[in-house]
């Protein structure tokens, strides 16, 4: 519908209105945002603090212990299966360490459409990487995409994050920086910072109301 | 406001006054609001900074907001994303019933959407044999009775959790009664599970819509947007045409100042950005991604320097939570899309100031939605000059229906009241006869009864001041 185009634009210009603006436009004042800068310590304890306050739940790792514990977690909550990326760097070191018995891995490796009702009804959790972390609120960045699809850390009742310390960046908008999202983004991205929620009735927290039931986060130290 | 006039809210307000349960409700969910956004905001001077900040990016955009749109349609092309361009609400129902058929679809799971309501989109849909499904759990509360939304945020809010099952273990299927609130999402999810599943197209709206990356953002807490934009093979989002800012920086702030005025939450469960549907290689989300930029009233609105203000609305839903009318008669007794504060001043731009003048004058002026606002829009002045716009007919002003909100007896009020003031001699004849004979003017009088239908009659002095200035003395009077 072109000419709608056309009219709506038409009419947006019309009005003559600002006129031209300087150019370029003099900076945001963004020092309130500047403001949220934390040590790498501190920004793992706030992120902490602002999941757990949303009912994210944490296991502490180190970079040689994290597939051991997502296995004795899935073991420990007898989880039938575990849906991850197989072609992702950290689902590569579950599959090649994962021992053969009990919760059995489950490899995304074929289109969606293939096992849509399986996905809904037969998986118990999903494992993904994250790209970052954000410190002042208590969140996960993640970007899915081929080697981790969008809907592992959605559709399992269980969503199983690994997360590195030294990725967690001060803020939302220092991650946009750091991160470069703001030239270029892959299809979908990702701020997380618990699981699902709701309050539609009676303002009463209540979780688990669409997507994942529970967040585990696997906390990688690797500052040291 | 005078009989002829008085359109919808004064009654229904009157109904909503007198339903206990209602403003109940309505208190509860409002006083934990206010206290909850106050507690995200310790230090007055960082709100005021993040206030200023996000001000200034809503207003920098709708400044440009042409040359945003043409380039938020270049980069959402280049990425994969068809974008669509509707002057009204019939154009964007078509539009979509056009995409949604041309993909053989037949169900519909939406997020939620504003816009949508505005479009009245599920009914059209059902009209045309689609059936569109809401799947925010407020949304889906209030669809299965066949209600609109009475907050922007919290759509359910008027209902209590008794209300809410009686109605589950009527309309859900072999749902047993439950007022656990655990156990009645427990039931929801089962059933909009299913259907995510199962249906042929999701629909979103959008929270920001960011130019440089051609990028949609989504703000959410239950996963329900993200079930309506990844798992249905095809995705459509509708957005009012001011929604877009030129960078994802900008985002951070708005996003930040969004989730802490509307639910009094840092940051929300989810924050879902669309840039593009199934890429290369991906085993996951939707094959196709439509936009459809909506105008319905908004470019005529963004051709007035104060209007303008009006747009950069960020939809926290704030002013509500804090307006003393608001909180006292609940959403439902606007009669409109977008109800309290900035539904006050959105509707009457959009359908007319004259249709609905009840709209401009259901508040004190008292300025908390102002106080609040997050990109600090001047909701009272906007009122006094839409109340203006209601009864002349300024040559220079585009807004709808200027000057139809003028009545005869309200017109010849004011002139009786001029012309008294202009007359020492009148006035005081009229003081004269108010301060010996007003006491016995019956409340049920005709306009005084607007008055004194929920207040006590005032009182008029046994004498007027200048009267006893006068017996005191005093020339000059």
């Amino acid at each position: 519908m072109s000419d709608a185009r056309a009219a709506i634009l038409g009419r947006l210009r019309a009005s003559g209105e600002p006129g031209p603006l300087p150019s370029p436009l003099p900076a945001l004042d963004t020092a309130v945002l500047e403001r949220c800068q934390w040590p790498p310590a501190e920004r793992v304890a706030r992120l902490r603090k602002g999941m757990e306050a949303v009912h994210t739940e944490f296991l502490d790792a180190t970079p040689d212990t994290w597939p051991n514990l997502v296995r004795a977690f899935c073991d420990r909550e007898e989880l039938k299966n575990l849906l991850y990326g197989p072609t992702s760097e950290d689902g590569a070191v579950l599959t090649a360490t994962w021992l053969p018995d009990g919760t059995q891995l489950m490899p995304y490796d074929r289109p969606v459409e293939a096992f849509k009702r399986e996905l809904f009804t037969g998986v118990d959790a999903g494992f993904t990487g994250t790209v970052g972390g954000v410190a002042e609120t208590g969140g996960l960045l993640l970007t899915p995409g081929p080697a981790e699809p969008r809907l592992l850390s959605l559709v399992p009742p269980i969503h199983i994050a690994l997360l590195r310390t030294s990725t967690i960046q001060d803020s939302f908008w220092s991650a946009v920086q750091t991160l470069g999202w703001g030239r270029s983004l892959p299809p979908n991205a990702l701020l997380i910072s618990g699981p699902s929620k709701t309050a539609d009735i009676e303002q009463t927290l209540a979780y688990g109301v669409h997507g994942p039931r529970r967040l585990i986060v696997v906390l990688v130290d690797d500052l040291a | 406001m005078d009989a002829e006039t008085a359109a919808s809210f004064r009654d229904s307000a009157a109904r909503a006054l007198s339903d206990p349960q209602l403003r109940a409700n309505f208190q509860r969910a409002m006083d934990g609001l206010m206290t909850k956004r106050l507690a995200q905001f310790p230090d007055p001077g960082d709100l005021r900074d993040l206030r200023h900040l996000s001000t200034t990016i809503r207003s920098r955009s709708l400044l440009r907001l042409p040359e945003l749109l043409e380039q938020l349609e270049v980069n959402c092309t280049k990425n994969g994303i068809q974008v669509h361009w509707a002057e009204s609400c019939e154009q964007a129902n078509e539009l979509i019933l056009g995409i949604l058929q041309s993909k053989g679809a037949k169900t519909l799971v939406k997020g939620k959407s504003m816009v949508s309501e505005e479009m009245h989109l599920n009914a059209f849909l059902e009209g045309h044999g689609i059936e569109a499904l809401e799947s925010d759990l407020g949304e889906y509360i209030i669809q299965l009775d066949g209600e609109t939304p009475s907050h922007i945020i919290m759509p359910a809010l008027h209902k209590n959790k008794e209300q809410i099952a009686r109605q589950f273990s009527q309309k859900i299927k072999d749902a047993k009664y439950t007022e656990d609130v655990d156990e009645l999402t427990a039931l929801a999810r089962k059933v909009l599970r299913q259907k995510f599943l199962e249906a042929d197209a999701g629909l979103s709206g959008v929270n920001f819509a960011v130019a440089e990356t051609g990028t949609l953002c989504l703000v959410e807490n239950e996963g329900n947007g993200r079930m309506s934009t990844h798992v249905p093979p095809l995705h459509i989002a509708v957005m009012g045409l001011e929604k877009v800012v030129p960078r994802l920086e900008d985002v951070a702030p708005l996003y930040a100042i969004l989730t802490r005025s509307a639910t009094g939450q840092a940051v929300s469960t989810y924050l879902n950005l669309i840039s593009g549907p199934r890429g290369e290689g991906e085993m996951d989300g939707p094959q196709e991604v439509h936009l459809v930029i909506l105008d319905n009233g908004r470019s005529r609105i963004h051709a007035d320097p104060q209007l303008r203000a009006t747009l950069r609305c960020i939809r926290c839903g704030a002013c509500m939570n804090h307006c003393p009318v608001y909180t006292r008669v609940g959403g439902h007794a606007y009669e409109a899309v977008y109800p309290g504060p900035i539904g006050q001043i959105l509707t009457p731009q959009m359908e007319g100031v004259g249709a609905r003048h009840d709209l401009i004058h259901a508040s004190s002026l008292c300025g908390a939605c102002a106080e609040v606002c997050p990109v600090e829009i001047p909701i009272p002045a906007i009122l006094i000059r839409l109340r203006r716009e209601a009864t002349h007919e300024d040559v220079a002003s585009k807004v709808t229906g200027k000057g139809t909100g003028r009545t005869v007896s309200e017109d010849w009020a004011w002139r009786l009241w001029a012309a008294v003031l202009k007359r020492p001699a009148v006035y005081r004849l009229a003081t004269w006869f108010a301060t010996r004979f007003g006491k016995a003017l019956p409340a049920s009088a005709p306009l005084i009864r607007n008055w004194t239908q929920s207040r006590t009659k005032p009182v008029p002095a046994r004498r007027s001041l200048s009267e006893r200035m006068r017996a005191e003395g005093d020339t000059h009077v």
